[in-house]
């Protein structure tokens, strides 16, 4: 996975505010591909020239730039994938059978656990759904990209739709849960409903706002 | 063949030590080989609750790097002659026991005894690790507290994926050993009741050991409560605990201390 930084102008202000980003999160970048995208910047900016080497001086491995139109300084770094060579010329595959894609299986987008998921474990699925049969103990967490499942207590964490999922929901049986999130909309044991805890609980995400129904 | 059982909490302070020496005592007494082995490096304490600590020549890291025998470093109990200790050295750190060296020493006691009791170290590092690795049966040490009961679920975590009998696919038998339970400030809901740290927990339970001046009375004169006040509360909890990790079916009571009326008038003094 690369990511794409996309610098904005005045760039010494958005540089500033890298450091401070990179400070709080050391090894965010770490052995990460960066692209650099010069769409949303002023081509006068005094920084441009020497904006990519000040990005390598922090770390960061550069791999391409983007939208730089025909800035000199970012030529040394476009299509500079690490390790990449060229790939001679494309020969047309030769006509074979209908392509068959591949079909998904069950196990591919769900997963089960059979047994509780105990305080420090750390459950991370992030191709679907999530079904844990058992309690999901206090201060442990299960991360999914889908929906989460829980027939059992849930007192621990849990964050679904982590992907991006908006239609992602939480289940659980038992509702005593330290912090549950939906896309990245997050909600703490301290603003739940009292007369939720202890209960059956569904948690979905509607107009930006978790939304707690009591099951049952 | 023994069974080897650790007696592990993750928490520091539940009562590991004080929960090994008065089981292994209680199970000596029932006829059994036993051998007790303090993983304790650098902080050992197995020692002083046995009465030992006075007769320790050699001990486990001088065994795991070849300067000791086993049959040497192992202290047979005064009181009973079927109970061994093997001491932690107080002079190194857990560094100094090796993987292959706890392993060794593991197969080599048992072949010499029916029940090996790992005294295991709080915390989740490599010397409660080792302590847990061979392990056959864990009992999991827990104060009715809720911090205790987090680190003793951490505990089963560890237990049901970083075990030689995990990794080979199997399951560590695990038992609830309730420890400083007191009936009537659970009952005042100063303290989690039994059924929330089962509830939590979710593993079976082997015993509930009473609250008691006896276990420390114990501690300070170096003898297992086991067999320091045999008919003390605390003693017969265990005891019946040790029937039950025998494959007995004892049912479960919290034994009390039952004290009369004047007895507590005049006692008080005397304790």
């Amino acid at each position: 996975m690369a990511f794409v930084l996309a610098p904005e102008t005045p760039l010494h202000a958005w540089l500033a505010a890298l450091d401070v980003q990179m400070q709080r999160s050391p090894g965010f970048f770490e052995a990460r591909p960066v692209v650099v995208d010069f769409a949303a910047l002023n081509p006068a900016d005094a920084g441009i020239p020497t904006l990519l080497n000040d990005l390598e001086a922090r770390g960061l491995t550069v791999v391409d730039v983007e939208n730089a139109g025909d800035l000199p300084c970012a030529d040394p770094w476009k299509r500079r994938l690490v390790g990449g060579r060229d790939g001679g010329d494309v020969i047309p595959a030769p006509a074979a059978s209908p392509a068959v894609p591949p079909q998904p299986t069950p196990e591919d987008s769900a997963l089960l656990l059979d047994r509780p998921v105990r305080s420090g474990q750390s459950i991370l699925f992030l191709k679907g759904d999530v079904t844990v049969v058992g309690a999901v103990s206090s201060a442990a967490e299960v991360l999914a990209g889908g929906s989460i499942h829980i027939y059992g207590a849930l007192r621990g964490r849990a964050i679904a739709g982590a992907v991006g999922h908006r239609q992602a929901r939480i289940f659980c049986q038992r509702f005593e849960a330290e912090l549950v999130s939906i896309d990245g909309y997050y909600r703490t044991a301290d603003d739940f409903d009292p007369a939720l805890i202890g209960r059956p609980v569904e948690i979905r995400l509607a107009d930006e706002t978790l939304r707690f129904t009591l099951l049952g | 063949m023994a069974k080897v059982v650790v007696v592990t909490s993750g928490k520091g302070g539940v009562g590991k030590t004080t929960s090994t020496a008065a089981l292994g005592a209680a199970l000596a007494q029932s006829g059994e080989r036993v051998a007790i082995v303090d993983f304790d490096v650098g902080l050992r304490n197995l020692d002083l609750i046995m009465g030992a600590e006075r007769r320790v020549v050699f001990d486990m890291i001088n065994v795991i790097q070849g300067e000791a025998k086993l049959t040497q470093a192992l202290i047979r109990d005064k009181r009973l002659e079927n109970l061994m200790l093997l001491p932690a050295s107080q002079t190194r750190d857990k560094d100094a026991l090796t993987s292959e060296g706890v392993a060794k020493v593991i197969a080599e006691l048992r072949e010499k005894f029916d029940w090996v009791l790992c005294d295991s170290p709080a915390g989740i590092e490599r010397g409660a690790s080792l302590a847990m690795h061979h392990a056959d049966i864990a009992i999991v040490v827990t104060n009715p507290e809720v911090s205790s009961v987090r680190d003793s679920d951490r505990i089963i975590g560890m237990l049901d994926s970083k075990t030689e009998r995990a990794e080979r696919g199997q399951q560590v038998e695990k038992h609830l050993l309730l420890t400083r339970y007191d009936p009537a400030r659970a009952e005042r809901g100063d303290m989690l009741k039994v059924e929330d740290v089962l509830e939590i927990l979710s593993i079976p339970l082997l015993g509930i050991i009473p609250e008691s001046q006896e276990v420390l009375r114990a501690s300070n004169v170096g003898s297992p409560v086991t067999l320091n006040n045999p008919v003390s509360a605390p003693a017969r909890a265990y005891t019946d605990a040790v029937r039950r990790l025998r494959g007995e079916t004892v049912p479960m009571t919290v034994p009390t201390d039952k004290v009369g009326l004047m007895a507590r008038l005049l006692g008080r003094r005397a304790a």
